[in-house]
């Protein structure tokens, strides 16, 4: 993954973003301008409503699917997403070839 | 062009599902992209977007029975919305493509799309704005509630929540058996050749264990990740082998060492084919698997190769007469 740009807060002062452990979610508070778009799309509800900004109540759900990053339209939101397939994985650690997944040449 | 479609289906759509569901053909099922109507819309009636696989524009179109309105269906190469949007796919630039091909703008007033959930990591709403002028709104996550969402355009965090229900497990069961065909048939063929009727019936076990009981088990499993659902499952499955094998083998050490062979080599097994299942749900996260696979792969690795090393030792020994 590339390396994260220096974060930038809605008001120019650096942002610092909040995260889980277990996986490569990163939220900016600082830069959330509150519209709601993450609460809608995310499919493990690790948002929740909050005032005057998003709060990621429960980052540990992310499954990494990047709905929220591609939907945040002030880039409050960075992951990095991609499939969780040990299938495809262990295919393209095993034939060096990149990982293929849902389509045509995967589960097979 | 507008197609016009209906919300029922035919007995040509029910085989197709059925195809679907059993992996036949499975690049096949696709419908042809582009503008649909059902029912009699008008310039103000709702835009539905969705894939073009069939049971994703069928599960869209039965569910909006009575409602007329417009179905813009997405060229996905047949994938369905989730996987096609995980794949980018279902993605910006295709949506653009379509609402510009379709001239959206002229069949209706209004500036709304309505796409579902599970669409939105392929999709960019406010670049979909920029674009076309539409503004993209996320509809429930399953199209069963479609109906309920469109009373007041809202959704409940029940209808947002993505779910992975005994019945969307078990319709997987037949595909996994149609991938893992091959090693399901000849495995047990070649054990039995080889060792007789309890190795045969302990690949079985395998398959039967990674791909019929696994998924269904899936939330029941302790534990939180599949590689040690999948070992916990191997060990229950392999009490009945040990049991018959503290019965009738002697002396009791072999026996013991035969047990513990049986039951490494099933654990091992029906928790690498749990692993594999990881792609096939709504659940797991990319960092997720890869540290399962990092974490569990040696182990699983180990068992598997240690159980049969021990059981080809104890069987040349009992072979020569050693044992």
């Amino acid at each position: 993954m590339d390396a994260i740009p220096p974060m930038i807060q809605l008001d120019g002062s650096p942002s610092k973003g909040e995260g889980s452990p277990i996986n490569t979610l990163t939220f900016f508070p600082g830069r959330c301008a509150n519209c709601g778009m993450c609460l809608n799309v995310c499919p493990q509800r690790v948002f929740t409503a909050g005032e005057g900004r998003v709060r990621m109540a429960r980052p540990e759900r992310c499954m990494e699917c990047g709905a929220c990053q591609v939907n945040c339209p002030t880039k409050a939101i960075q992951v990095d997403s991609g499939v969780g397939c040990a299938m495809a994985m262990i295919k393209a650690a095993l034939t060096g070839s990149k990982e293929v997944s849902c389509g045509e040449n995967c589960c097979d | 062009m507008i197609t016009p479609t209906t919300s029922v289906l035919s007995r040509r759509d029910k085989m197709d599902h059925v195809k679907a569901r059993m992996g036949i053909k499975r690049m096949d099922h696709r419908v042809v992209p582009g503008l649909y109507s059902l029912g009699a819309p008008d310039r103000s009636s709702p835009v539905f977007v969705t894939s073009n696989y069939t049971l994703s524009f069928d599960a869209l179109r039965i569910s909006l029975k009575g409602m007329d309105s417009y179905i813009l269906v997405l060229d996905t190469k047949g994938i369905n919305v989730w996987c096609a949007a995980g794949k980018k796919t279902f993605s910006t630039d295709e949506l653009v493509n379509r609402v510009n091909q379709a001239e959206l703008a002229k069949v209706v007033d209004h500036k709304e799309l309505i796409l579902p959930q599970l669409a939105a990591p392929g999709v960019s709403a406010h670049e979909v704005r920029k674009r076309t002028g539409f503004r993209v709104e996320y509809g429930p996550v399953r199209a069963g509630d479609i109906k309920e969402y469109m009373l007041d355009r809202s959704a409940t965090e029940e209808m947002r929540t993505v779910r992975f229900p005994f019945k969307d497990r078990a319709v997987l069961i037949p595909v996994e058996l149609k991938n893992y065909l091959l090693p399901i048939v000849a495995i047990p063929i070649l054990l039995f050749l080889l060792g007789g009727w309890l190795p045969a019936l302990l690949a079985i076990m395998a398959a039967f264990g990674g791909i019929v009981l696994f998924p269904l088990l899936l939330p029941y499993l302790p534990t939180k990740d599949f590689s040690s659902k999948g070992m916990i499952l191997g060990l229950l499955l392999a009490l009945p082998f040990v049991g018959y094998l503290l019965l009738n083998i002697e002396p009791l050490w072999a026996a013991v060492i035969w047990s513990v062979a049986y039951a490494s080599a099933l654990s091992a097994a029906i928790a690498y084919i749990a692993l594999n299942f990881t792609g096939a749900t709504p659940l797991t996260s990319r960092t997720g698997v890869r540290n399962e696979i990092f974490r569990y792969i040696p182990a699983m690795v180990a068992m598997f190769f240690g159980g049969i090393g021990a059981a080809v030792l104890l069987a040349s020994g009992q072979y020569f007469g050693v044992i």
